[in-house]
């Protein structure tokens, strides 16, 4: 046996770990394989009394939109919700939300409270439109492009500096 | 106040340790024995300065001062003191500082022990160890300082994560981390070998007693975490094959090859460089699991909150430390002279197939575990890799480990005799069909790896009877066979433990994983369930409150045939700081298996969601650990490991045992020992 193999193999783990440790890449969120796809086909109510539902065929706006994935029982949510609100009024960006497994009166009475960032609302009352998007946890939320094809996910809560540095980019380049 | 005195006692434990680390290489350059000695004594002003620091932060616990962040991140005022003392090491800061404090501990004893060492060797390996402690302690100073004060001070504390609030914190994590600092006891002495380009019997004599009980830690470490798991997370599981539970594995299976390994370096002076390789191997494999519970690389369940910097730390070291060991390997291991040869059928070789297939497991485990990292880098896509690979490949490496298992004691070192060992066998084999037939007609179809796993079990245990009793010539003279048992060096005796407690872990495993009776149900009170023999009835659901949290508990009675066997209590607990959901499983161990109740959610109108349990022979996993753990603490009480020098061997030669273990190194009377085999006791 070659006397260098393990050393060879220490300095390939040593580069593999530095590699992975670069960057702000977080384990815990699994990569979505939905991206560069179509999103998934659905047609919900709308959570706001009435006003018209949502379906995967209002997505393709001809202009890069979001997707937002949020529930009233989700505090991750609420602190996510201001920088909804500031990519909606700010940046007009069209921001589409749909409630995930929450009830439409809870829902609504969230919107209420806090304002509403979207222009359609969808109300997931199952979970299977999430299950469809490879939702893992709420809040999450897409890059859709003009074609209505997802490409970009973002794993937990918009907060921080994250409209700046992830969302408006991506929807820069999704344009 | 307290704080800062022990923030003090690290880095003067961190300028110890350097001077620890160099000042010993500058001695035997110019063969100043002054400056070789500085090395042990500076690793007992080390061990001293961490007992001050690890009690200064105990002490902060203890009387939860708030004005430490540490203790306010981590605790809580109303937790029970028991925790406040073990939430010390529940944290990545405070661990740490355990770690810090295990390593200096072994550096010591290893400078006390380490007496009867030639001194420049042992200045060495001491200073090699002095290295590694300041390498941790820089680490603490540099990243991770526990005492650091938090202004304004916090009223309360945060508490800490309810699922560690569990007599588990107490034991598991310390006594792991013993197994895996006091690994490298035997990687100090290993790269004192390398730099000294000598590897003698002698020096696998020194390094087997600090492997054999960094092995008993290390198996004591593992099944602690497995009980844990099994009655904290409950639904009865004790190995998930997670990241970090495989960086516990991958060590231990390293040390147990090492530790066999290192027997043919003392009987035959061979395999040298291999078990060099091992000793360094094993404790990088401890470092690896520190890194990737710390580093944040890898998704685990037991991961610390990980920060870029201690990760970016921690790597540098593990470079550092792993890399030029093996470097150092890389350049010396020619120089180390071959050893004795051996047949193709020996003791030897048996011992030499044990270290192939396990390490071949560690490797296989280690890939498991860093396949989805590596998959990541490369493509971007996100596996993960399951129990279904690991449990394959336990199968098919372990399986013939086992079998060669039986074999092994009963060769004679350089050449053994095969079929006459087979002879021997005969029964043990003979048992294993047997048994594996009768569980195959008594459980129906579908269970052929059940009744192998089984068979190969009866076969060990039958095996380790038939060696002993072989020792012994139980049936070749019976009548003095009970004064042979008594005279049986411990070190046989070790050995029968810990072949036979593993043949009881096996047991537990395949039994267990096949024959669980388990019953998902919704019950109201007076309403009972069926599980294998036993009725769980519900017979009551009430509140109940503990110092720092509530909890729902119900009463169940456990009747077989009408009489009542036992009662369980299990709770579903919710803890105030931080608000965390906790299930407490209740079981009732029997002879031929665990009763386990699990309390859910309320169905509505008094109804309670159950899980319920018969997990037959579940014990064997760590009833066969602690036989494990009492074999290896019979092989370390051995006289001829406690002494440690080539006149105690000499002493005790009077009780000197068959199959050569007392083989003494010249080739002629080697011949002599081997040829006059078992049977005859010289």
């Amino acid at each position: 046996m070659n006397r260098f193999v393990p050393l060879l193999i220490v300095v390939f783990l040593v580069v593999l770990f530095a590699a992975m440790m670069g960057g702000d890449r977080n384990p815990q969120e699994l990569k979505s394989v939905l991206i560069g796809k179509e999103a998934p086909a659905f047609d919900l109510e709308s959570v706001i009394e009435g006003q018209e539902g949502l379906s995967n065929t209002a997505l393709a706006t001809g202009d890069p939109i979001i997707v937002n994935f949020f529930a009233s029982w989700c505090v991750p949510c609420r602190a996510e919700h201001e920088n909804l609100m500031k990519l909606a009024e700010t940046y007009k960006v069209p921001v589409y939300g749909i409630a995930y497994k929450d009830k439409v009166t809870a829902s609504r009475a969230f919107l209420e409270e806090l304002g509403n960032p979207y222009v359609q609302t969808g109300a997931d009352l199952s979970g299977i439109v999430g299950i469809d998007f490879g939702v893992t946890g709420v809040p999450e939320t897409f890059v859709i492009d003009g074609d209505g094809v997802i490409r970009y996910r973002h794993w937990g809560p918009v907060i921080g500096t994250a409209v700046e540095d992830k969302i408006l980019p991506e929807l820069e380049k999704a344009r | 106040m307290i704080a800062e005195i022990g923030h003090f006692a690290v880095i003067l434990a961190l300028i110890a340790s350097l001077i620890g680390a160099t000042f010993p290489h500058v001695g035997i350059a110019r063969n100043d024995d002054r400056l070789m000695i500085l090395g042990g004594r500076m690793a007992y002003v080390q061990f001293v300065c961490m007992i001050v620091a690890f009690g200064a932060l105990m002490y902060s616990y203890v009387i939860s001062d708030f004005s430490v962040l540490n203790v306010a991140t981590n605790s809580h005022s109303a937790k029970p003191l028991l925790y406040k003392i073990a939430g010390t090491w529940g944290n990545h800061e405070g661990s740490l500082l355990l770690w810090a404090l295990m390593l200096s501990l072994f550096a010591a004893a290893v400078a006390l022990r380490g007496k009867r060492l030639p001194l420049r060797f042992q200045s060495r390996a001491i200073a090699v160890q002095n290295l590694l402690g300041f390498g941790f302690l820089l680490f603490i100073v540099a990243t991770s300082n526990p005492f650091e004060r938090l202004d304004p001070v916090a009223i309360e504390g945060n508490g800490l994560n309810p699922l560690l609030q569990d007599p588990g914190l107490i034991f598991h994590p310390p006594m792991l981390y013993l197994g895996y600092v006091g690994l490298s006891a035997a990687f100090s002495f290993a790269v004192a070998a390398l730099i000294e380009g000598e590897v003698s019997p002698a020096w696998a004599r020194w390094v087997r007693p600090w492997t054999l009980a960094a092995w008993v830690l290390l198996t004591g470490g593992i099944a602690l975490g497995s009980w844990w798991a099994y009655y904290e997370l409950g639904w009865g599981g004790w190995w998930f094959w997670d990241p970090v539970e495989n960086a516990s594995f991958m060590p231990w299976l390293a040390a147990t090859a090492l530790l066999h390994s290192a027997i043919v370096v003392e009987k035959r002076d061979a395999l040298k460089s291999w078990t060099i390789l091992l000793a360094i191997i094993a404790f990088s494999l401890s470092l690896l699991g520190t890194f990737i519970v710390r580093s944040g690389v890898v998704v685990s369940v037991h991961a610390f909150a990980s920060d870029p910097t201690r990760g970016i730390f921690i790597l540098g070291f593990l470079a550092f430390v792993i890399g030029g060991s093996l470097a150092l390997y890389a350049w010396r291991a020619p120089s180390l002279v071959p050893g004795g040869l051996f047949g193709m059928v020996s003791r030897e070789s048996a011992l030499v197939l044990n270290n192939i297939l396990l390490s071949t497991f560690a490797g296989v485990v280690l890939v498991g575990t860093l396949y989805p990292l590596v998959l990541e880098a490369f493509d971007g896509s996100q596996i993960s890799v399951g129990p279904p690979f690991f449990e394959f490949a336990a199968a098919v490496l372990m399986s013939p480990l086992v079998i060669a298992l039986g074999f092994g004691p009963l060769l004679a070192w350089k050449r053994g005799n095969l079929s006459r060992a087979a002879r021997i066998l005969l029964p043990a084999f003979l048992a294993a069909v047997l048994g594996g037939i009768a569980l195959t007609l008594s459980a129906g179809t579908g269970v052929v790896m059940t009744a192998f796993g089984f068979a190969l079990a009866l076969y060990l245990a039958v095996s380790v009877l038939l060696e002993i009793a072989g020792r012994i010539q139980l049936f070749k003279a019976p009548g003095k066979a009970f004064g042979r048992l008594r005279s049986l060096p411990r070190a046989s005796w070790g050995m029968a433990f810990a072949h036979f407690g593993l043949a009881i872990v096996i047991l537990g495993m395949t039994v267990s994983e096949a024959f669980t009776d388990e019953t998902l149900t919704v019950l109201r009170p007076g309403e009972g369930a069926e599980v294998g023999d036993y009725v769980f009835t519900l017979k009551s659901v009430e509140g109940t409150t503990g110092p720092n949290y509530t909890a729902v508990r119900g009463t169940l009675d456990v009747t077989e045939n009408g009489r009542l066997i036992t009662v369980l209590t299990p709770e579903d607990r919710v803890y105030t700081n931080p608000v965390t959901n906790t299930t407490e499983a209740s079981i009732t161990p029997l002879f031929s298996g665990d009763l386990y109740a699990v309390i859910g959610e309320s169905a509505g109108g008094g109804a309670w969601s159950m899980r319920l349990y018969f997990k037959p022979m579940i014990s064997g996993l760590w009833v066969g650990s602690i036989m494990m753990m009492l074999g290896g603490l019979l092989s370390l009480s051995d006289r001829r490991l406690r002494i440690g020098s080539p006149e105690g061997r000499k002493k005790h030669a009077s009780v000197k045992t068959a199959g050569g273990d007392q083989a003494t190194k010249q080739p002629s009377s080697d011949t002599a020992a081997a040829s006059a085999k078992v049977e005859t006791p010289a």
